[in-house]
């Protein structure tokens, strides 16, 4: 009964090249609606399904497995068992922040790597944009209000709190650094649709 | 006695014992005591029954609100709990039960002179809350542990008509707003010069709430110690309100962040005059440059909880080498184990430590530790109930818990990988929970987690004598796991699985013993329908829920909600869940 020996949790001792966070899908995640606001408008739907871990592991009970919602990032339904409230309360912390620096991600297209960064230690966009340029070695070209960052290899953008995609240097400094979740780098050709309307 | 002419019957013999009988009973407030006392004949049976003014009902579905009304007259006093507690993690469809209408209904009719209501984890709508309102002339307390299915216009029907309102306790309920936000603190009448109130918990409230009508109720409220405030309090408005109830002895601020008012009110100075203080909590959003404000109140505090505050172990120092009376500590685990070794240099009264995780994933390397843990169990011996996430633990560190800390009644360690062994002997986890049961006589609460085999529930079943609730996730090998187990602990009265490889042969070795237990809960374990459906068979008065995502599939069950129940099943079951009986 050497079940347990392959149940040994190699993995976090595994030695691997990859950025904390960046795992590999090992676990099945579930479509149940956990949010129990939005349950008051879908409460007709009473979707549910369970939680497995690896295929070969003994407690899979079924032949005909549910597996078939498998998004990326996973995680076990209800574990670590920590109540909705509590979770979504921290998490509202985080979003507001806590007033010592404010650290977003940036991605670049085409880079393995993400950054972080603090924007609280620029004070305008021209300062910002120098640092991205450096940390990424891209060039942005002179932003205007019509054209974006019009001509230039690539362009900055950031994702706001409604989750929109936005051109970097449209709104005010002080809006942009309260609303940006994070940035993102773009290809100049693909900057253009950003432009327009 | 012969009946005299002109004179009223003397009493018979047995209506005095009857009569005495009921005054003795009256003094008797153990409900275990009791119900063993209804036992002993039919007269203690009906002398019970209608002297019982306390009525707790463990399981909402074990008995009809018809039948627990026939056979308890009398009652002021009630309590009911309805989901299981794995229903707080998703486990459980929506929908799934524990509707509060029927019972509202049954009470307005039954018990005029209900005074106190406490339910956990119910559904209750404002119609349900408005009917109460309307219906219990004498009504004082109302307290609701994570509750659902009601909004602020339910609250505002309680506020308006209970005029001797003394507790509103809402305690993690989801309180939907109302599609017009309603003002239920202006609910409170005005024209009572003084309240009753004696306890408004309302930080799960999550919408603004008039600031000005709450502080005209406090100031109104001479009777008022237990105050705690939801995160849209600010600061100074925080400050405003000690200043009306100085006489406070729990209080629960609301959000603790920078107000608007320059110069900023002196907040120590707030603190420094609510003498009574002995309970802190709330400290949401909270800027640790604040927490200073606090100090003058540490002395005395017996309860502290900071399991919203995000602060490092700095942070916690300074706070904490105050607090020498300190019995219960709730807390994130941003302290880290430096924190945690800081609480276990001063807080030598310490009873009670949670130590919940601000980032739940496995793959970090977590803030806490073997480190801190073994140290609150080195500087905290009167500890008696633990409530431990951590990302990593080692059974040196358990086993020395089980040691230095014998009165541990309530056990509940959550290493948050799954499978995790021992990282220094890579061991699985038994020997540690073994200590455990072992060595803290007095445990009748566990949580198990890390890699455990079926050895460690063999522990369990020999030496956990004692234990009512046992939680297992992602544990065991084999059903004798389970059958240690059930067939160990005579004593054990809610049993939740999840994730784990018991199976039939295991669920059939408790059949001698669930009709002393609450519930039994399996999910995603190795049962199949047809096991469920003969323990159905051999038990009647067991209820059988099976929850499977999809209706009218395979005979794999994928949860397993069983409980002992003296009426028919419940007919208000959503069609994820078949019933076998």
């Amino acid at each position: 009964m050497g079940s347990y020996e392959s149940e040994l949790n190699l993995k976090a001792t595994e030695l691997r090249l990859g950025l904390p966070g960046s795992d590999e899908p090992e676990k099945r995640s579930c479509s149940v609606r956990s949010n129990k606001r939005s349950s008051r408008e879908s409460s007709v739907e009473e979707s549910r399904c369970k939680s497995n871990v690896n295929s070969d592991d003994s407690t899979t009970t079924s032949d005909h497995d549910q597996e078939s919602v498998q998004p990326a990032k996973v995680q076990v339904v209800g574990w670590p068992p920590i109540r909705s409230y509590r979770k979504n309360s921290l998490q509202q912390k985080k979003v507001e922040g806590d007033g010592s620096g404010i650290y977003v991600k940036v991605s670049m297209a085409g880079a393995p790597y993400l950054r972080k960064i603090d924007l609280k230690v620029y004070k305008s966009y021209p300062e910002l944009l120098m640092a991205l340029q450096t940390l990424f070695k891209c060039t942005f070209g002179e932003y205007s209000e019509r054209e974006g960052y019009n001509g230039s290899e690539y362009a900055p953008t950031y994702e706001d709190k409604d989750g929109d995609w936005m051109l970097v240097g449209d709104v005010p400094w002080n809006m942009f650094v309260s609303s940006c979740k994070r940035l993102r780098i773009i290809k100049g050709s693909e900057a253009k649709g950003l432009g327009c309307l | 006695m012969n009946k005299m002419e002109g004179q009223a019957p003397s009493p018979l013999p047995d209506q005095v014992l009857e009569n005495v009988l009921e005054t003795v009973l009256h003094f008797l407030s153990s409900r275990r005591d009791r119900n063993a006392a209804s036992l002993v004949c039919k007269s203690w049976y009906r002398a019970e029954a209608l002297t019982r003014s306390e009525l707790f009902i463990g399981n909402c579905y074990a008995v009809s609100p018809r039948r627990a009304t026939a056979r308890f007259p009398r009652v002021r006093s009630l309590t009911i709990k309805g989901k299981p507690r794995f229903a707080d993690f998703d486990l459980m469809p929506l929908n799934w039960g524990a509707h509060f209408t029927p019972w509202a209904q049954a009470l307005a009719q039954s018990y005029p002179s209900l005074r106190r209501l406490h339910l956990k984890r119910m559904s209750l709508t404002d119609r349900d809350l408005t009917l109460l309102s309307l219906s219990f002339p004498h009504f004082q307390d109302l307290l609701l542990t994570c509750c659902e299915a009601f909004t602020t216009t339910g609250l505002a029907a309680i506020a308006a008509n209970c005029r001797l309102l003394r507790v509103l306790d809402l305690a993690e309920c989801v309180v939907e707003v109302a599609d017009e936000e309603v003002d239920w603190i202006s609910s409170f009448p005005e024209t009572q010069e003084e309240t009753h109130l004696e306890s408004l918990v309302f930080d799960c409230v999550e919408c603004p709430v008039n600031f000005q009508a709450l502080e005209r109720l406090v100031a109104r409220s001479p009777s008022l110690r237990k105050l705690r405030l939801n995160r849209y309090v600010s600061m100074s408005q925080l400050h405003r309100l000690m200043h009306r109830a100085p006489q406070l002895t729990h209080l629960g601020t609301g959000s603790f962040s920078a107000s608007e008012l320059d110069p900023e009110p002196d907040y120590a100075s707030a603190f420094a005059a609510s003498k009574s203080l002995v309970c802190l909590s709330g400290f949401r959003e909270i800027w640790p440059d604040y927490l200073p404000a606090i100090y003058p109140a540490c002395a005395n505090l017996t309860s502290l909880n900071f399991s919203y505050a995000d602060i490092n172990a700095h942070q916690l120092k300074s706070v904490i080498r105050h607090c020498h009376k300190l019995q219960t500590f709730w807390v994130l685990d941003s302290i880290s184990d430096e924190g945690l070794q800081a609480v276990a240099e001063t807080c030598k009264d310490l009873r009670e430590l949670r130590v919940f995780p601000v980032n739940t994933r496995e793959e970090i390397e977590g803030p806490v530790s073997e480190v801190g843990f073994e140290a609150i169990s080195r500087g905290c011996r009167k500890l008696q109930s633990i409530l431990f996430f951590c990302q990593r633990m080692t059974n040196a560190a358990v086993v020395a818990m089980s040691n230095n800390c014998p009165d541990l009644v309530v056990f509940r360690l959550c290493i948050i990988g799954q499978y995790r062994p021992d990282p220094e002997t890579l061991e699985p986890m038994d020997e540690g929970f073994g200590a455990i049961v072992m060595n803290c006589k007095k445990l009748t609460r566990l949580a198990v987690s890390g890699l455990l085999t079926d050895r460690a529930f063999g522990y369990i079943g020999t030496y956990g004598k004692l234990i009512r609730t046992l939680s297992v996730a992602f544990a065991g090998d084999t059903d004798l796991g389970l059958k240690y187990v059930l067939e160990g602990c005579p004593n054990l009265q809610k049993l939740e699985i999840r994730d784990s490889p018991f199976g039939d042969g295991a669920l059939r070795s408790g059949l001698h013993h669930f009709y002393n237990m609450r519930f039994l809960w399996m999910s995603s374990c190795k049962l199949t329908r047809q096991a469920c459906q003969e323990v159905a068979r051999r038990l009647p008065h067991l209820v059988l829920e099976v929850i499977n995502s999809e209706e009218g599939k395979a005979d794999d069950i994928e949860i397993l909600y069983m409980y002992r129940s003296l009426d028919r099943p419940r007919d208000d079951a959503p069609k994820v869940v078949t019933i076998l009986h």
